[in-house]
């Protein structure tokens, strides 16, 4: 199962939250400038499985590496300087701060560790690629939604990351912002970039994803390309039930 | 906390160089208003260093200013030791104190935080008054030096001019940086690769350091001391209203709050004593509803308008 190359690679992971078992035995593997997406109906665990890969919390159970070296029981500092970023569901800006700041931010204690003026042409030249160049000295509070999770993805670029792990970034945008979200995420893809990305905008995972893991109640239900991942009779009672299927 | 400039360093360079004179021009009751203004300049500008750009709010002051005083009466007093070096001494113990109470409280934030940093400094001072009643003899610590009023102007306008030029490299590196970002959404900081508790329990040792220093320089002051007195929790409750008064946006925020508060509060503590205690309540309540971000907030406002027109 393991393939040769692998970046992210994540075996046998369980979560338990009490007597709730969120993630159960959870494995996959993320090649390098791979796009895999993590889907499966509400409340399956797909968050759950990010926040352990950033390191909000431990996994009860299993490894997660990074290029080899174990990341499952470090803090999110240390996963975040090892070359792990993420967004988060509802989008995280910091309010005190100028745009700029925030893409600054990402840029100053990642692992390449960049400062002063060197930071600040780095945060501008994210900014441009995302299309918010623009807008840097503005504060964050006068953004639209869809700016604001630019500038948080800018924010994550800056730090470089070796695995860029996007958790529902096109949920809450509306039809011509969805468009502009998946044309930036399709940019990041051909900069060849190794994405793993939460997301339940089934055009989306279509248009963008190599390769599909499927979750169902904690556990892994499916894992292919997308396309016949899509197809599966497992997925679809998944998420319509027994009888569409 | 925004990033200080290099012009509001060359300004408080200018204004320490100016206040050095005021004790050639006052004596008495202004010099001693001098004294109280620099004490709390300096214990109100070392408490910004943390909680200004964190937005924890500390009431732990008392114990490390109480410490100093405590450190310095006991140690010539009992050990018949040298101002100097009780000095250092209470500086060590002050920066031990603080990182051991920021390592016990990494968990906690808003209220939490408040109430734990209150309690703390008076379990201290109940400790401090039990080992003194039952071990050191309750004799009380002398404190008797040849230090003068301007003498110890003088050195807590020292301690001032330190705290800020610290405060002025910090906020202009990595780890004031840092601290911004742990104030606007700790989440986040972590996840971009910052040691939350390190630069937190830097940054409130560097408090504690401060305000021990400054507890031990101003105890020759009282020439007897008291753990009740040195540990007063109405000093915590000055600082953070002071620091607030003049706003946590700039470095030089609690000197605009320091004066105007101490003013007022002399002159209503000589003139009714019993009313004293309201003006803690009516500068609350000014803050509150007046003066959110303090006199900086205020001021940078105004100048903005300014500017806009």
């Amino acid at each position: 199962m393991k393939q040769a190359g692998a970046v992210l690679s994540v075996k046998n992971i369980t979560k338990r939250f009490g007597g709730l078992v969120a993630v159960s035995n959870m494995s996959f593997d993320v090649a390098e400038h791979e796009m895999v997406g993590i889907i499966g109906p509400n409340g399956s665990g797909k968050t759950t499985m990010i926040n352990m890969i950033s390191g909000v919390f431990a996994p009860t159970d299993g490894r997660i590496s990074l290029r080899g070296r174990l990341i499952s029981d470090a803090a999110p500092q240390i996963i975040a300087r090892e070359g792990v970023g993420r967004t988060f569901q509802l989008v995280r800006l910091l309010p005190g701060l100028s745009v700029l700041e925030n893409v600054m931010a990402g840029a100053v204690y990642g692992h390449k560790r960049r400062w002063g003026r060197e930071a600040e042409d780095f945060a501008h030249s994210v900014l441009e690629r995302v299309g918010m160049d623009a807008m840097s000295h503005a504060p964050v509070s006068s953004l639209t939604y869809i700016d604001q999770k630019r500038v948080e993805l800018a924010r994550t670029l800056a730090g470089e990351p070796k695995v860029l792990l996007l958790d529902e970034w096109l949920a809450g945008l509306n039809p011509t912002e969805l468009e502009t979200g998946i044309e930036l995420i399709h940019n990041l893809r051909n900069e060849g970039r190794t994405i793993v990305m939460v997301e339940h905008v089934m055009d989306a995972i279509r248009s963008l994803c190599d390769r599909c893991v499927v979750m169902s109640s904690g556990a892994k239900i499916a894992d292919g390309t997308t396309d016949d991942v899509l197809s599966d009779q497992d997925v679809i009672r998944a998420y319509l039930g027994d009888d569409d299927a | 906390m925004n990033p200080a400039t290099v012009q509001e360093l060359i300004w408080a360079g200018v204004l320490v160089a100016l206040a050095a004179f005021w004790p050639m021009m006052s004596n008495g009751y202004w010099l001693g208003i001098g004294v109280d203004v620099m004490m709390y300049t300096a214990l109100a500008t070392s408490w910004m260093l943390f909680s200004g750009p964190t937005h924890y709010i500390s009431l732990a002051s008392a114990a490390f200013f109480g410490v100093g005083g405590f450190v310095v009466g006991s140690g010539m007093s009992d050990y018949d030791a040298s101002f100097w070096s009780m000095l250092a001494l209470s500086a060590v113990i002050g920066g031990v104190l603080a990182a051991l109470i920021g390592l016990a409280t990494l968990r906690l934030s808003g209220v939490y935080f408040v109430i734990f940093t209150l309690g703390l400094a008076e379990m201290i001072r109940n400790l401090v008054s039990w080992v003194q009643n039952n071990f050191l003899g309750s004799r009380g610590l002398y404190v008797l030096t040849e230090f003068t009023d301007a003498h110890l102007y003088w050195m807590l306008l020292l301690t001032a001019g330190c705290v800020y030029l610290l405060g002025w490299i910090i906020s202009r590196s990595r780890l004031g940086f840092a601290l911004r970002i742990i104030g606007g959404d700790e989440t986040v900081a972590r996840h971009v690769g910052i040691n939350t508790a390190m630069a937190k329990v830097i940054l409130f040792t560097t408090t504690g350091v401060f305000g021990a220093i400054v507890g031990a320089i101003i105890a020759p002051r009282w020439s007897y001391i008291e753990p009740n007195q040195v540990f007063s929790p109405q000093l915590s409750f000055f600082v953070v209203i002071m620091a607030l008064l003049g706003g946590s946006g700039r470095l030089w925020g609690p000197v605009v709050g320091v004066i105007p508060f101490l003013l007022i509060w002399n002159w209503v503590d000589s003139n009714f004593p019993n009313q004293s205690i309201l003006v803690l309540g009516v500068a609350f309540l000014v803050i509150v509803y007046f003066l959110p971000h303090g006199f900086v907030g205020r001021i940078e406002q105004l100048r903005a308008r300014a500017r806009g027109r």
